[in-house]
């Protein structure tokens, strides 16, 4: 189906406004000295969070209604992309505020809405959401651990949820869980939960001593006949995992979006490194050797940020395609890894340190390419779709 | 933002491939690729369909669409057959010079033929010893009276064997400093005397688009086959160079495409222990490392040629259009050869073509080194 408009590569005043604030907020706000207070004390960055709330990057693409700023999937990329490429650590953090609450907003009641998400939009409380188990990885097609059987008007859940981001520190935790089973196959049988904080039997222990997103709060979840009212179920009684896959294939635009972000940061810094400092008597760019690396390297970046861009339209259409998001996802993740790598390279001896920002960049770089969905998930994805097409 | 393209342009996609499918047949193509023969019939059948210079104004015997409907039309082509396609779109080689810099006169004169395929297009700028590097030309032009005297040789000129007319860059000023500035385009024609063309065969890859070597003994044209300004040749080159490169980007997604197109295909079809290969992992994850490059090479394409359709030609993009499409398309037609295994290195399963034809998009109208210094350029100048 072809467009009713023409094509149009760029972005609209307004967007490139909401880009500029909030580059402006994070160039003021992260500063080195925040930074390492977080990465230090690896507690979540309360004030920030707040601050970025008041400004509304917090759920920019939530409706107006629920405190959100009524943008779509594109704007949320903006400001994704902008925030982690400012300061990965703290970006990502914060970005990683809302985590989940799209799954209210997309299956979620009236009153769900209502109850859950203005708290997050206006940064007072954070969400988690619980995929995985300690033993499935990215697999949740299995039969799950976690188990929530139906007792009169109230759901028992027992089981255990690993590397759940927010989990000690959230008003509340989705958590997906098996409430059928005897079906087959399994994932037919699969439906969310909201769990809110200080139910009894959950008990959270925070994991510590990360590669890097350190002021990230990072948990395992343990639930033992927790129970949780009837109407604490998001969605339809076991779609749960149909639901949560149609949640990963727009969230992971956001994932995209910050592979995008942490590439450009990486760019920035190398770039201006390159101009500034001088080897055998000339600015280090001169070097073909660099400066062909910084050609690649930004390359990668445009090429990463028009597929997520695409990805994001594509979502704001109603025709979010989960093969170009997972393309966005894969290729957004590795450019990261790869950018920065390179920017590692251009700084050379220094990089080690941290007192260069290249060092925090390169600690993350990795993660991007893992969590929600890993890349060999990703190309599964990418492939199912490709090979359905018609040849 | 906008990522669709509109129904016409949809439209414009599927008019080729029909074209194409029907007409680009695999024993056709095997045979121009053997036999390093240029297909004029195509040619001139894909001319009357308005497939030959689409983007050159409706004057001109051009369709009067932009450099982004070319580049749908010269991916589509190159996507069912890389030899052919190149061969085709080659064909109006240089052209965009005269669009750009020509008189009325020379528009009127050159280009309709062109476009209606009854005649063949070249730009002479490579030389012998400079390859890339079109600082400074061997090949000189002096005033004499009302006519230019040409002298010198140019080499790797494609379509130089069947051109009607050749576009060369010249030293018009040998004194200039820097030598750039002392450099003019001139419009020569074929039958001119004194103008000795050799083929240079044994290509890689793109045998059916035929390349040459040119030379100029005291060749005499008149003074008003000067195209563009006095000693602005070099000037007028890179910005055609910038807007071209496009096109070779266009090729190159055209090519990975076509390329893909095939493993999938074959991936579908071919059973190795007792199963499809395309449910083995180690080939579905390539086929999807091949579809993510093929798609972030024709985004960067199209958005390179919807610059340039806005007024605001960004070398800088086009460059790494240029750049990452090139690569890509010798990346995914290697990994299609390695799907087909064995089968993948004979002629008749095509991918082995492909192969061979992808690799010049890293290398001519700028070289991948070429294009990285210009990327660096603008990267640094920000």
């Amino acid at each position: 189906m072809g467009g009713e408009s023409p094509m149009d590569f760029e972005l609209t005043e307004e967007q490139l406004e909401i880009k500029r604030a909030v580059r402006e907020f994070c160039l003021k706000e992260f500063t080195d000295e925040v930074m390492r207070r977080y990465a230090e004390s690896e507690e979540f960055p309360w004030d920030l969070y707040r601050k970025a709330a008041q400004l509304g990057f917090i759920g920019i693409h939530m409706p107006e209604e629920y405190g959100g700023q009524g943008y779509g999937y594109l704007e949320n990329v903006l400001v994704t992309e902008e925030m982690v490429r400012a300061n990965p650590e703290l970006g990502i953090t914060l970005v990683f505020g809302d985590f989940g609450t799209e799954l209210i907003l997309m299956f979620g009641t009236e009153e769900q809405k209502r109850r859950y998400i203005p708290r997050i939009t206006r940064g007072e409380g954070l969400s988690a959401a619980a995929f995985t188990e300690p033993s499935g990885g990215s697999d949740i097609s299995k039969r799950l651990e976690t188990v929530a059987v139906k007792e009169g008007d109230e759901w028992v859940i027992n089981g255990s949820k690993m590397f759940i981001t927010n989990a000690n520190i959230s008003d509340f935790i989705i958590v997906l869980c098996q409430t059928d089973l005897e079906v087959e196959p399994p994932y037919r049988g699969q439906s969310l939960f909201i769990v809110d904080r200080g139910t009894p039997g959950v008990d959270v222990d925070k994991l510590t001593g990360k590669l890097g997103l350190k002021p990230s709060q990072t948990c395992s979840v343990s639930f033992s006949d927790v129970r949780v009212p009837e109407e604490n179920l998001l969605g339809e009684l076991n779609r749960g995992f149909y639901h949560t896959l149609q949640y990963l294939n727009e969230s992971r635009l956001e994932i995209a979006a910050q592979g995008v972000g942490l590439a450009q940061g990486a760019l920035d810094m190398a770039l201006k490194y390159a101009k500034e400092r001088t080897l055998f008597g000339e600015p280090l760019y001169r070097l073909q050797a660099v400066s062909h690396k910084l050609a690649d390297m930004a390359i990668k970046v445009e090429a990463a940020r028009l597929l997520t861009y695409k990805a994001a339209w594509l979502a704001d259409q109603g025709e979010t395609d989960p093969m170009i998001s997972s393309m966005a996802k894969v290729y957004a993740a590795r450019a990261g890894f790869e950018v920065v790598e390179e920017a590692a390279q251009i700084f050379g001896g220094y990089f080690f340190f941290e007192d260069y920002p290249i060092e925090r960049f390169y600690r993350i770089a990795k993660v991007i390419e893992v969590y929600e969905g890993t890349k060999e998930v990703q190309k599964d994805t990418i492939a199912r779709f490709l090979l359905k097409r018609p040849t | 933002m906008d990522f669709k393209l509109t129904e016409e342009q949809l439209e414009i996609k599927s008019a080729v491939r029909e074209f194409c499918l029907k007409e680009f047949t695999p024993e056709l193509a095997m045979e121009c690729d053997r036999e390093e023969k240029f297909p004029w019939d195509l040619h001139r059948k894909a001319a009357r369909l308005g497939f030959v210079g689409i983007h050159f104004p409706e004057e001109y015997g051009g369709g009067g669409y932009g450099v982004l409907e070319n580049v749908l039309v010269v991916e589509e082509m190159c996507r069912v057959d890389s030899t052919l396609g190149t061969a085709i779109m080659l064909g109006d080689f240089a052209c965009d010079l005269i669009l750009r810099h020509g008189t009325e006169e020379q528009k009127e004169r050159w280009l309709p033929k062109v476009a209606r395929g009854e005649a063949v297009s070249a730009g002479a700028f490579t030389e012998p010893a400079r390859g890339s590097d079109i600082t400074k030309m061997d090949t000189t032009a002096v005033k004499e009276g009302d006519e230019w005297v040409i002298n010198g040789t140019k080499t790797l000129i494609s379509n130089a064997t069947i051109a009607s007319f050749f576009i060369t860059l010249c030293q018009t000023n040998p004194e200039a400093e820097p030598t750039y500035r002392g450099q003019s385009l001139i419009i020569v024609e074929r039958e001119t005397p004194g103008v000795d063309v050799t083929k240079i065969g044994g290509k890689l890859g793109i045998r059916s688009s035929p390349t040459g070597e040119v030379s100029f003994s005291d060749v005499r044209v008149p003074e008003e086959n000067l195209l563009g300004e006095l000693n602005r040749g070099f000037y007028h080159s890179l910005y055609f160079f910038d807007e071209s490169r496009i096109e070779i980007a266009a090729q190159a997604v055209g090519i990975a495409q076509g390329a893909l197109d095939r493993a999938l295909k074959y991936a579908k079809e071919r059973e190795a222990f007792g199963r499809k290969i395309a449910e083995f992992q180690a080939i579905s994850h390539k086929l999807a490392d091949m579809a993510t490059k093929v798609e972030a090479a024709r985004l960067l394409t199209y958005k390179a040629a919807w610059v340039v359709d806005h007024g605001k030609l960004d070398p800088m993009l086009a460059s790494m259009a240029k750049t990452y499409a090139g690569r890509i398309a010798v990346e995914v037609a290697d990994e299609a050869i390695q799907i087909f295994g064995g089968y993948g290195y004979i002629g008749e399963y095509e991918v082995e073509r492909f192969y061979r034809d992808a690799k010049i998009t890293e290398i001519y109208e700028g070289t991948r080194e070429i294009q990285k210094n210009t990327i660096a350029r603008y990267l640094v100048g920000r």
